[in-house]
């Protein structure tokens, strides 16, 4: 195991976090709080609970779910795409480093970014809302396998993508639709039953109730599905990340 | 010895269909100063992308210092150091930063004064903290090139060091690298300049169209298809080549002071005796002579040429 290379590419990535606090913590926070203000202060006080909790408390999880899926994929498309684009990549082509070190140096440091930026957004959440946390294990399991899983897919969209436009798609058009309709904003069961039907489809539906489920104890699916489903996520992603080292898809030519 | 680099059987046929290298056989020996030339599109920087895993075979092997480059890739990484055609840098990146980050990705251990010493060599010590994209192409080619040293590579190649280079970065670049190659490391360089081959290599590979098409000691390639010139200085003009004479591949300069004899090295003297005696014989004096040897440019335009 080339440990060093690891530490030396974790480093670089995580540096580069810091130059780019604005956009990377900064910018998730602000809209986090605006989400709060707007839904859970003005349109929130005309709801009065959802499943016997405040609708302010009611929303974090799927707030930080939000963030949380959507910056794990950016950052970690940016940290594999840059190299790419600018042709740097060709030291990490070249370096004696196996493709398992590779994915858990870019992968463990947009991964990390995230669990970061969700617990900052959990921190200014407590500001807005009472809350409770019932199962705080659980809560940072799901945080974590999340975090990694979605860094993972981000990973493989910045290997596949070949323009900035390509980079933004999947998160823009993807990944922000199916987390507003996968019950970040409001419980399953006030959706009419068709609806319902369709929703067990979104996948993010099931990290939303899981991760809500650690909170107040109350989900839209069996917790147990939920982490099943994000397992089979994340196998997905390791399987279709194994495939493209193998075959040097994009990367080697 | 056993060679530091093996070639084999190598092909390389992009997803294009293009095949940009042809069954190459091809040995580095340990310690030495290896030029490849070969006109744009031979196939030079893919040879070397091959040796260095950023581009997969076709068909073939290479070994590094006895490591498979494909198996045991670890190994045979590990010893090898590539400056890239390119100039590609991070931005952001300060100097000391991007060549530490070098060495750790190559599985070093920090050693602050081993990239001080490769830095101070490379003169870019006072460029340490600068941020790379404040750097000229010249500044960045060497940062380039400190962080293929930064771990300490025994193998080194150079992807056209010196392309876009004023004169004086050029001699330093070569003064590096005899430095280099007198500490014990073995370098492969391409270059368009044939002259850099001239000065600076043991050994000369050309490459035309994705083939070897000569590999030789530089001295010897020099003698063995080298053509000379001998020049006869002559203190009273001639108006036209003498008929005696005419049986010499002769020339006569404009002012017809100087008369240029070309031959073959492999043909042997007798000609320049039976020159110089015919020359006597029919009365012209000449006041000076010398000769020049065809320089490695000649050849290598008549070999592509060839081709
Ligand atoms: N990724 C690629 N896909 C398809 N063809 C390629 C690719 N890379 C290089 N080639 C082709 O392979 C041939 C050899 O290219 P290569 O870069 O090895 O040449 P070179 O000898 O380094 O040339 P130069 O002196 O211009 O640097 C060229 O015809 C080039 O167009
Ligand atoms: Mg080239």
């Amino acid at each position: 195991m080339n440990l060093q290379a690891v530490r030396a590419i974790y480093r670089f990535e995580m540096a580069r976090t810091g130059r780019t606090l604005l956009q990377s913590i900064v910018s998730p926070v602000l809209s986090t709080s605006l989400y709060f203000v707007v839904f859970g202060a003005a349109i929130g006080s005309r709801i009065a609970e959802v499943d016997g909790i405040s609708y302010g408390a009611f929303i974090v999880p799927g707030l930080i779910m939000l963030s949380l899926l959507t910056q794990s994929i950016s950052n970690a498309a940016f940290g594999i795409y840059f190299p790419r684009f600018t042709g740097t990549i060709y030291e990490l082509l070249s370096a004696p480093v196996s493709y398992i070190e590779i994915v858990l140096a870019y992968v463990g440091a947009a991964a990390s970014k995230s669990i970061i930026l969700g617990l900052i957004i959990l921190a200014t959440a407590w500001l807005f809302v009472p809350m409770r946390i019932e199962h705080p294990v659980w809560m940072l399991l799901f945080l974590v396998l999340t975090a990694v899983t979605f860094s993972l897919f981000g990973f493989i969209i910045g290997i596949w993508a070949e323009g900035f436009e390509k980079l933004q798609l999947v998160p823009l058009l993807i990944v922000t639709p199916l987390t507003f309709l996968g019950g970040s904003f409001y419980s399953i069961d006030m959706l009419p039953p068709f609806w319902q039907t369709v929703t067990l489809f979104n996948p993010v539906v099931y990290l939303i109730s899981g991760f809500r489920w650690s909170f107040y104890g109350i989900a839209d699916v069996g917790v147990g599905v939920s982490l099943a489903m994000t397992l089979v996520f994340l196998a997905a992603c390791l399987a279709v990340v194994h495939w493209i080292f193998r075959t040097g898809y994009k990367l080697k030519a | 010895m056993a060679p530091i680099i093996a070639i084999s059987g190598l092909s390389k046929t992009y997803a294009s269909g293009f095949q940009a290298l042809k069954n190459i056989d091809l040995e580095i020996r340990r310690g030495e100063i290896f030029a490849l030339l070969g006109p744009n599109g031979a196939g030079k920087t893919t040879l070397i992308s091959v040796i260095c895993g950023i581009v997969n075979a076709s068909a073939g092997t290479v070994t590094a210092d006895g490591h498979d480059i494909v198996r045991d890739y670890r190994a045979a990484r590990s010893k090898i150091g590539l400056v890239p055609q390119e100039l590609t840098t991070d931005a952001f990146e300060t100097v000391w930063a991007t060549v530490s980050f070098s060495r750790g990705l190559f599985g070093k251990r920090p050693d602050p004064g081993h990239i001080e010493t490769v830095l101070k060599s490379l003169s870019l010590w006072d460029k340490k903290d600068s941020k790379l994209r404040t750097l000229s192409g010249g500044m960045k080619r060497r940062v380039l090139i400190a962080k293929a040293l930064s771990h300490e590579p025994q193998i080194l190649f150079l992807d056209e060091p010196t392309a876009g280079v004023d004169v004086e970065l050029r001699r330093d670049m070569w003064q590096i690298v005899r430095r280099l190659r007198d500490s014990g490391v073995t370098i492969i360089l391409t270059t368009h300049y044939i002259a850099e081959a001239e000065e600076m290599a043991d050994r000369i590979g050309v490459i035309n169209k994705g083939e070897i098409v000569l590999v030789e000691e530089k001295a010897v390639l020099m003698r063995k298809l080298g053509k000379k010139q001998l020049t006869l200085h002559l203190p009273r003009p001639l108006t036209a080549i003498p008929a005696a004479l005419a049986a010499y591949r002769l020339e006569l300069s404009a002012d017809g002071c100087k008369l240029t004899y070309s031959y073959d090295t492999q043909d042997g003297e007798t000609d320049i005796a039976a020159l110089l005696h015919d020359l006597t014989a029919s009365g012209i004096p000449f006041r000076d002579l010398h000769t020049d040897e065809s320089s490695l440019e000649d050849i290598f335009v008549s070999l592509v040429r060839r081709q």
